[in-house]
Parts: C-alpha cells; structure tokens; sequence
C-alpha cells in the first residue's frame, strides 16, 4: 500500500507567498462553503480537504485598536495594532499606519502589504492599513 | 452530587523576586507546607501522582518537568508529568488531579504549579509569555500581551462606557488585599493617582494594570472524597469544574461583547456541576492578568450582567466586606503570577478562606468558593467550584 505524501495548498506559508504577491487570500471549502481566515488544510466545518483560494477585499472597519508603547525586538514604538472587520464579517490582523491621533473604532481603511519574505525564519510580509480615502 | 475531590492540604511559597533558587526548590518550599499542614500524610505511602503545571522550560533551559519534580520530592517512583496550558497550567494539572481521583485510578494526588521567571531579563521573559498567543498573525504584527488585553479594553470601554479609572480601581483594591497577604509579591497599598499616573504599556493599558513578572510555586494535595477525613477534619470538596478552550488568535475575539467564550463555557460547566449559581458564591479568586480582564471576568463569571463590571468595581460589591469579594489574595496584580503556579495558588486561597484560615482578610462565613484560570488570549479557562 501507497501513501503518497500530500501537499495540502492552503496553508500559512502559502498564505504568505500569495500577500508577498499583493494577493489577501483566504480559504473557501468546496464542500461547505465556509471561507476560512486564517487559511487552513482542513475545513474546521466539515473537514473537507477540498480547499481552494478565494481573494479577501482590500477594505474594512477598526474595530479595536491598541497603541503598543513597550514593544517586542523588532518593532519601534508607539505604534498601532489594529482589529479590521471585512464586510463578509471576517476579522483581521494588522498595523495601522496613521497618525495616532487619527485611529478610532469605525475608522474606514485599506489593506496593504509591507516586506518581503527573507532568508531566515520567521520571515513573512506584515498586513498594513492605511485611511481609506472613501471616508 | 458528591463532590468530585477533596483538598486535603495545600501549600504555596512566598511569591515574589526570589533570587537563588531555582524552580524545583521552590516547588519543594510548597511541598513542605503541604507535609506540615497534613501531620497523617505518609508522602511516599500516599501520594500516588505529580501533576505540575509549568508554562515554560525556557526559563531554566530545563524541561522534563514531573521527573525533576519527583526527584527533588524524594517522591520517586511515582508519575509526575507536567501539565501546559499557558497561564492556565495549574488549573490544568488541577483539572488532571480531579480526573485521576474521580475516575478512581488514583486516591491521593499531588497537583498544582511553579514558575520562576526573575531570572531572565524583562525581554527574553516577555518573550517566552508571547508564545501563548498565536504567532504567525498576532505576534508577528508586532501584538504584544498586554496589547491584547488592551484591544478588549478599547471595544469595553467602546460598547460599555467603562474607563481608565475603572481600571485603576480594579489594580487598588487588589493591592489593598494584597497588604494584607504575607506571601504576596508586593504587600502595600497603591493610590489611585500612582496607577493613572504610571506609565503606558499598551494603551490603555499602563504598568499598574499589568501583573509583575513573579516567582513562585503552590500545591494541593487532592484525594478521592471519601477518604478526606482520614487526612483532614477539614477537607475542602472540589464540587464542579469546568474547563473550555477559546481561539487562539487574539484578532479573532468577540469585540463586540467583549467577552471570552472560554469564559462562559467553563463557568456554565463548573455552576451545573456543583448545582449553584454566581450569586450563591461568597468569595473568589479570577484572572486578573491584568486589570481589564477582572472586569470582563464579573460579567462573564455571572456575577453580573453583561456590560456592568465597571458597576462592580465602583460601588465596591467585590471588595473585602462587599457583597462578593474577590480577589482577596491580592489577586495576579499584587500576589505575583509566577504563571504556571497561578491556578494553584487561587485554589490555595479559596483553601484558606474556607478553612477560616485567611487571617486578617478572611471573608466571614465563607462557604463556597471559585477560582477561575485563564490562560492566553483567553484561549483556555478553567473555572473550579469548591465548598467547605
């Protein structure tokens, strides 16, 4: 008996190659219909393994915000985390690059990518937003 | 129902910057209490298992958790394993204690947790804490922990109105009791100006809503019920439990409740079990990691309803002598939260306080009493229920 080893596509590396790209993606089971953020190989649903990539929009809403001002290495304070809510009710996770003066619960902003995947590891692109010019 | 186990002993060390020891003395400075408080254990006669809760082996660069335990414990050939659930360790090596007891395998166990944390810098120490929430999206975008905590405190204070002096109060009335706590990490009182007046951590958040990096170990000594009384006239019966995990990524949360499902399925668990309710409770012990978490915890734990947690803090209900006090340890704020000895060490003082054995902030008549664990972005919660 065989078993072939399997290269599941939507997983986190994969995720990371996609946003390096300029592509937010998600997964979305063909069995149920569950899009799935963050990506995974197996539907937490149905447990299909029949997954496949779907584009996430670009736009979304703050729902809560920190301004970190004791920071891990790598990172410079004061800077902002954010909460950002799509309008498919999915949530995500990012740095919100405003003034903080500027940052509030509602406040309307576009996704964007910053870096590129290194040598090393851990290395993947960071998820960025920005004021959305529409609010 | 029959209570599940009984507390028969308990133990806990000093908390606070212990230097020169290291974690397995400390964890036999808990064990000693424990000998001494119980004069019929015959530990190696009687003690059948360890379960030790620990978050990391980073600290010491020593893993292998229950053996080194055992070892120093001269408890040796017993099992020992350890038990992980970040913050929530010890409440997890409660929860294997009771397991063990209630299924009958075991009749004597010996659970709780240690860490020791001091001996690191602040930045390998934060470090090692980060790895409790998810690292591929939270931490890698620069969230932090007490930045996690903050994003539930900005949707609080959003959907509820509650505030940064709500906050400051919690982290007072902790320190209050903890004055009062000969083993607690800080034991003196702080101002509400000092807390508002601190310095920003993640805001909201500031250094006096933070719990400080404590060591620090504690144990109870757990048998099957109907056997307590062979060690106590005194037991304390662990008379419902619940323990229920959240998700792990911190963005993932419910910000428009603001509250942890992990919470409110381990607490449903635990008050259906023991056959009561929240207001039946007299006194508590709950994470609070940091001050927001408190008060999240009173509307989630049913103390109150959803949204009126800043009512708790502000007409006093949770302070010594108020309706329903909590935290009277001191809590993680000003106890310390060596973190794998957390779960233990709020078990050890609902021992106390239902023992009549909490000194000069013992809750008068108190009869049942409930400890809640957390662990991570509120990713795992363990809620114990206990009567005298």
């Amino acid at each position: 008996m065989e078993y072939p080893i399997k290269l599941p596509e939507t997983t986190i590396e994969n995720f990371y190659r996609k946003l390096e790209n300029g592509e937010l993606a998600a997964a979305k089971c063909s069995k149920c219909g569950l899009t799935i953020f963050p990506p995974r190989p197996l539907c937490p649903s149905c447990y299909s393994e029949s997954l496949e990539w779907v584009e996430l929009e670009r736009e979304g809403e703050v729902v809560t915000y920190t301004i970190i001002h004791v920071a891990p290495p790598d990172f410079k304070p004061p800077y902002i985390v954010a909460v950002v809510k799509l309008k498919n009710n999915i949530k995500i996770i990012g740095i919100l690059k405003e003034d903080i003066s500027e940052v509030k619960i509602g406040l309307k902003v576009k996704i964007e990518v910053e870096g590129r995947r290194g040598e090393g590891w851990p290395s993947h692109p960071r998820i960025i937003f920005t004021k959305s010019n529409k609010s | 129902m029959s209570p599940l186990a009984s507390i028969v002993s308990a133990g806990m060390s000093r908390f606070g910057r212990r230097e020169g020891l290291y974690w397995r003395e400390l964890f036999l400075e808990a064990f000693k209490e424990v000998i001494d408080r119980c004069p019929n254990l015959d530990p190696k006669k009687d003690i059948k298992a360890i379960y030790l809760g620990m978050m990391s082996s980073e600290y010491e660069r020593q893993g292998h958790t229950g053996a080194t335990a055992s070892t120093w414990a001269g408890l040796l050939p017993v099992e020992a394993i350890r038990t992980e659930a970040a913050c929530a360790s010890a409440g997890a090596a409660v929860r294997f204690g009771v397991a063990m007891v209630a299924s009958g395998l075991h009749d004597v166990v010996l659970v709780g947790g240690v860490e020791k944390m001091t001996h690191r810098p602040t930045p390998e120490v934060t470090s090692f804490l980060a790895t409790a929430d998810d690292f591929h999206f939270d931490q890698w975008h620069g969230l932090t922990f007490p930045g996690f905590f903050a994003l539930m405190a900005v949707a609080h204070f959003n959907r509820y109105g509650s505030n940064e002096e709500d906050l400051a109060r919690v982290a007072v009335k902790n320190h209050k009791n903890g004055a009062l706590n000969p083993k607690a990490h800080f034991q003196k009182e702080i101002t509400l100006e000092e807390a508002l007046k601190s310095r920003v951590v993640a805001w909201p958040l500031k250094l006096y809503d933070c719990c400080p990096i404590t060591d620090g170990a504690s144990l109870l000594l757990i048998t099957r019920p109907d056997i307590a009384r062979r060690f106590t006239d005194t037991p304390v019966n662990i008379i419902g439990q619940g323990f229920a995990c959240g998700s792990i990524l911190a963005f993932e949360k419910d910000f428009e409740k603001v509250s942890f499902e992990s919470n409110v399925e381990a607490a449903r668990q635990a008050y259906l079990m023991a056959k009561v309710k929240p207001k039946d409770i007299d006194v508590a012990e709950i994470h609070d990691c940091f001050t927001i978490a408190e008060l999240i915890e009173y509307e989630d734990l049913g103390f109150c309803r959803k949204g009126e947690g800043s009512r708790m803090i502000r007409e006093g209900i949770v302070e010594l002598g108020g309706k329903i006090p909590i935290n009277t340890s001191g809590g993680l704020k000003c106890k310390g939260h060596p973190v794998g000895a957390t779960g233990a060490a709020q078990l050890y003082e609902i021992y106390l306080q239902l023992t009549n054995q909490a000194g000069r902030r013992q809750v008068r008549g108190a009869e049942i009493g409930l400890a809640h664990n957390l662990g991570g972005p509120g990713a795992s919660a363990v809620v114990t229920i206990c009567s005298r």
